[in-house]
């Protein structure tokens, strides 16, 4: 019932708008054509000036509504250079921005059509545009060379104690695997996965490397003021490895491994004491549309001190173990058991996932 | 038809050193469209036309037709985000299983996003605007009877609307419409058990999608023989108004661009049903692990963008062309800076062939070949600077008539400038890093190319409306349509850089599980509460575009906003052919507005003796 209003009422009010319309054009064709442009034009240009004054107040209150929703202070070495080109360019563009904008409203407004008026005959002016041009090209080259620099730092070699994960995104969760005290990731061909058989990745059970790989779901640990390096996969289709609060993003591709490193500086402990907020968690995204579950593609990221990280890590069963387990069933019955709560493998495929959000 | 009729060349290989009367007034009234265009049967007429004239207003009225869908579809989805709680039933009942519940599936939501980008990018802004001003004033603008080729320029017109039913049909289909993205990134649009739009309804865009291609094709080797050949006496390259420079510079845009992306779309096409492995490695999916090994996701994003990148260029050149003309008219002033204005379309053209990877920074790239990307796509912003700069230029010192198509433009322009500067931000690759898929990136190009687009072909819809149905749109109407449009597309797009910034993805159907994103959701109430008040004002837009066809003021001055160009020569309802008599013939730019005190010279006015004293001047040798 309160739709049908609605729609009434929306009718009702287009209907008003059109009939006052036409009602106007007869108004103007009785005042007569110069007339009544003359006056559209007044009415118009105040419209261009009112336009431009609400439009500024607006962008102020914009800004004062969402500032307090945006992102804490980034949580990576890499994240605060990007944040500072960020506000770099902000201030070049809001500049030109505010310039341009007044400036085009401005003339909307103070040379708009009046009797009496000439408008100048003015084709062009070398000097002004060349000046102009010249002037846009270097700030644009400023800007390259500054981004550039930022650019080949943080897409360049990561440091030699950078710790490594490997990250894996498939239809919709995320993997995380360490590669444990021997610092080497085992070998893994797609062809192996099985999760049934505690397979996930396709880990290749004939490398020793992977013995004591360890593979953990939905969070990813990291070392604060440690550098580290993400090795970057998907088993299925493109994802995006997205993690606002460090600033950074890099696709997870089917096949071609990529790669990304930076430097978390805060903890998560850390983090829930500056925002205030004790449910503070880093989230980590998908950013590349990877199917209908995508909105619930959510890993989060624990920062945490080098000895913590060390007695999580101590806690893991190598996915090794829990596949040998699974092997065997017989001669390793309680290991199973144990291992099964502390790694919760998501459900793998779409059929769960649509489960999970039917609502 | 006449025997001129039949070789419309003829006019330009033996012109006629004279030209027909000047119409700048009311005295000149031109016999209507008698002589040239008696009795056509209506199939010929209407539908199966050759007359440059109607295909344009097919590709207009096909354009307006899809623009609404694509909007609709838009409001649809806003539903969605800004109110993912509610229920409502209506849409159970128009849409069925598509939203059980009175709430659409996240199945449903990525068709109707990835079929409001399609539409919106391919079907309104590529063939509607390009379809509808190349088609009109190419010909009418330059001095030619016709298309260089009226019969391929009908075949383009039915192709695209062979490629619209396809796409229309593709919405009934039961596993739903494409749902993968505008962009149709494989792996997830070759593979059904990736996502199950990607089935039928898959196959039904890329028939559609490529159908469109092709008629753009056709459609863009006619502009572009067109404007080379069949240009009237007089009317150098140097004398042509900035719109057709525009429409020049898509169309090549086009034809180079365009045969790359068929390729990507043939070979995932191959990928999907013949088992290949263009795009496709190490997928394990379903339960099993796919046989294709050694293909590359990235080659197929890499063909894509050589045209989406240009893509986006083809769908804001035409309305700079647009802008530069309105402004110009409706200022009383020359364009500021006209050769600075064609260099910058020159420039666009060239440097967004070497831009494409700008879209691709967080693929792992080879960290130097993006070095390259972040220098040429930061230089793109020079010439764009220039226009805009010219186009404020423009406006100083002028007598500005604030009429329905210059407030468009004016509000073109600001889009223009809000959209490009963001795009500034991006180009960085640093930036991007940050900002790549988020709802920044939707902020910038809806400003820069669907907003500013849109705004620049309303402009041209008004200004030329009285050209192509001989009556006037109520101006009432149109004052209302722009203000609420301007001022809500602000109000939709100007948060969304909020919401960018905090690292809100796009393209999520529900934000509630996300502790970064879920603040957001007033904010999204509120953009999506504007939204569907700026869609219900465009039926004001409908209204006065389809009532006026039949029931608007008759226009009764051929040159109803005192312009330079050619088409305002013409009889107010030309028939086929344009022109009665002969062709006329072109003296000067089309830009002598204020010129010695004269309100408006066209540019089929031989020079006066002043003037002709001025060119002698400029030509003479400079003294050493």
């Amino acid at each position: 019932m309160t739709d049908l209003l609605i729609v009434i009422t929306v009718v009702l009010i287009l209907v008003i708008i059109i009939q006052i319309s036409k009602a106007s054009e007869y108004v103007s064709v009785l005042k007569g054509k110069e007339k009544s442009v003359q006056q559209s034009d007044k009415v118009n240009a105040w419209l261009l000036i009112l336009f431009l004054i609400f439009g500024l107040i607006g962008i102020y209150i914009c800004q004062e509504l969402l500032k307090g929703k945006l992102l804490p202070v980034a949580a990576s070495v890499q994240g605060a250079a990007i944040d500072h080109m960020i506000i770099v360019t902000g201030i070049i563009t809001a500049f030109v921005f505010f310039v341009t904008q007044i400036l085009l409203f401005y003339f909307g407004f103070r040379y708009h059509n009046k009797p009496g008026r000439k408008a100048k005959y003015l084709p062009d002016n070398d000097p002004l545009e060349i000046t102009w041009t010249a002037i846009t090209a270097l700030v644009m080259l400023v800007l390259t060379i500054f981004g550039l620099k930022e650019w080949f730092e943080i897409t360049g070699p990561a440091p030699k104690n950078a710790m490594v994960v490997e990250v894996t995104g498939k239809q919709f969760a995320w993997l995380f695997r360490y590669p444990g005290k021997d610092g080497v990731l085992g070998r893994k061909d797609y062809k192996l996965i099985d999760p049934a058989k505690d397979n996930p990745l396709g880990q290749d059970w004939s490398d020793q490397a992977n013995d004591d790989d360890v593979v953990s779901s939905g969070v990813m640990h990291l070392v604060v003021d440690r550098p580290v390096r993400l090795i970057i996969n998907s088993q299925d289709v493109i994802h995006d490895v997205g993690m606002p609060y460090f600033r950074l993003k890099m696709d997870a591709m089917p096949g071609i491994p990529t790669t990304l490193w930076f430097t978390p500086t805060i903890t998560t402990a850390q983090m829930i004491k500056k925002t205030g907020d004790p449910d503070f968690v880093y989230e980590l995204a998908c950013d590349q549309l990877c199917g209908q579950g995508h909105f619930t593609m959510r890993a989060t990221i624990i920062v945490e001190t080098q000895q913590q990280f060390n007695q999580w890590e101590a806690s893991q069963e190598s996915q090794y173990k829990i596949a040998m387990a699974d092997l065997n069933p017989a001669s390793t019955p309680d290991v199973k058991d144990t291992i099964g709560t502390k790694t919760s493998l998501p459900p793998s495929d779409s059929t769960k996932a649509k489960v999970a959000f039917a609502k | 038809m006449s025997n001129e009729m039949n070789n419309p060349h003829q006019e330009i290989t033996h012109p006629q050193a004279v030209a027909i009367p000047v119409p700048t007034g009311h005295e000149t009234q031109v016999a209507e469209g008698h002589g040239i265009h008696h009795h056509e049967p209506f199939i010929t007429k209407y539908i199966f036309s050759q007359d440059h004239k109607m295909i344009s207003k097919q590709f207009l009225i096909t354009g307006i037709i899809w623009a609404t869908i694509g909007g609709f579809f838009s409001v649809l989805f806003r539903l969605q985000l800004g109110f993912p709680n509610d229920h409502f039933m209506w849409l159970h009942t128009i849409f069925g299983n598509w939203a059980p519940n009175g709430q659409f599936t996240p199945e449903a939501y990525y068709g109707l996003v990835t079929m409001h980008g399609t539409i919106m990018l391919f079907f309104v802004l590529t063939a509607g605007m390009s379809g509808t001003f190349a088609n009109l004033l190419i010909p009418l603008q330059l001095g030619a009877r016709d298309m260089a080729s009226p019969f391929m320029n009908m075949l383009s017109y039915w192709i695209f609307f062979i490629a619209s039913v396809v796409m229309f049909s593709s919405l009934f289909v039961s596993t739903g419409p494409f749902s993968g993205g505008w962009t149709a990134y494989p792996p997830l649009s070759a593979l059904k058990d990736a996502s199950p739009g990607s089935g039928t309804g898959g196959d039904l865009w890329l028939i559609a999608v490529l159908l469109f291609f092709i008629s753009q094709i056709f459609a863009g080797i006619n502009y572009i023989s067109t404007i080379l050949n069949m240009r009237t006496k007089g009317m150098s390259m140097s004398r042509m108004p900035l719109t057709i420079w525009g429409l020049l510079v898509t169309a090549i845009l086009g034809l180079l661009s365009f045969p790359v992306v068929i390729t990507g779309l043939v070979l995932l096409f191959f990928d999907k049903h013949l088992g290949t492995s263009f795009y496709l490695n190490s997928i394990y999916i379903s339960g099993h692990a796919l046989p294709n090994v050694g293909g590359s996701p990235i080659l197929y994003q890499h063909l894509f963008w050589f045209m989406g990148h240009p893509e986006v260029y083809i769908v804001i050149l035409p309305a700079m062309g647009i802008a530069s003309e309105v402004i110009a008219i409706n200022c009383r002033k020359p364009i500021f800076g006209y050769r600075g204005m064609v260099t910058a379309f020159f420039a666009i053209c060239i440097l967004a062939f070497l831009v494409w990877a700008h879209h691709m920074f967080v693929t792992g790239m080879n960290p130097y070949l993006g070095a390259f990307f972040v220098l040429l796509t930061l230089l793109i912003a020079v010439p764009s600077a220039i226009k805009v700069f010219n186009w404020i230029g423009t406006m100083w010192k002028g007598n500005i008539h604030l009429s329905v198509p210059c407030l468009f433009v004016i509000g073109f322009v600001s889009a223009f400038i809000s959209g490009g500067l963001t795009g500034i931000w991006m180009a960085n690759s640093a930036i991007d890093l940050d900002i790549h898929d988020t709802y920044f990136i939707i902020a910038h190009f809806h400003l820069v190319m669907g907003v500013a687009s849109i705004l620049g072909m309303c402009a041209g819809v008004y200004h030329w409306y009285p050209k192509m149905f001989g009556r006037k749109m109520n101006n009432t109407l149109g004052y209302i349509h722009f203000w609420i449009t301007l001022v809500g597309a602000y109000l939709i797009f100007w948060p969304m850089h909020y919401e960018g910034l905090a690292g809100m993805p796009r393209r999520y159907y529900d934000y509630a599980a996300w502790h970064t994103f879920a603040p957001f959701e007033g904010v999204n109430t509120f953009i999506s509460v504007v939204a569907i008040v700026v869609f219900i004002a465009q039926i004001l837009f409908l209204f006065n575009f389809f009532y006026s066809i039949f029931k608007g003021r008759k226009e009764t001055d051929p040159n109803p906003w005192k312009a330079n160009t050619l088409e305002w020569t013409t009889p107010i309802h030309p028939g086929h052919g344009n022109w009665i008599g002969e062709i006329p013939e072109v003296y000067r730019w089309p830009y002598d507005y204020s010129k010695n005190g004269i309100d408006f010279i066209p540019q089929n006015v031989p020079l006066g003796p002043e003037e002709e004293i001025e060119v002698a001047k400029e030509n003479q040798p400079q003294p050493v």
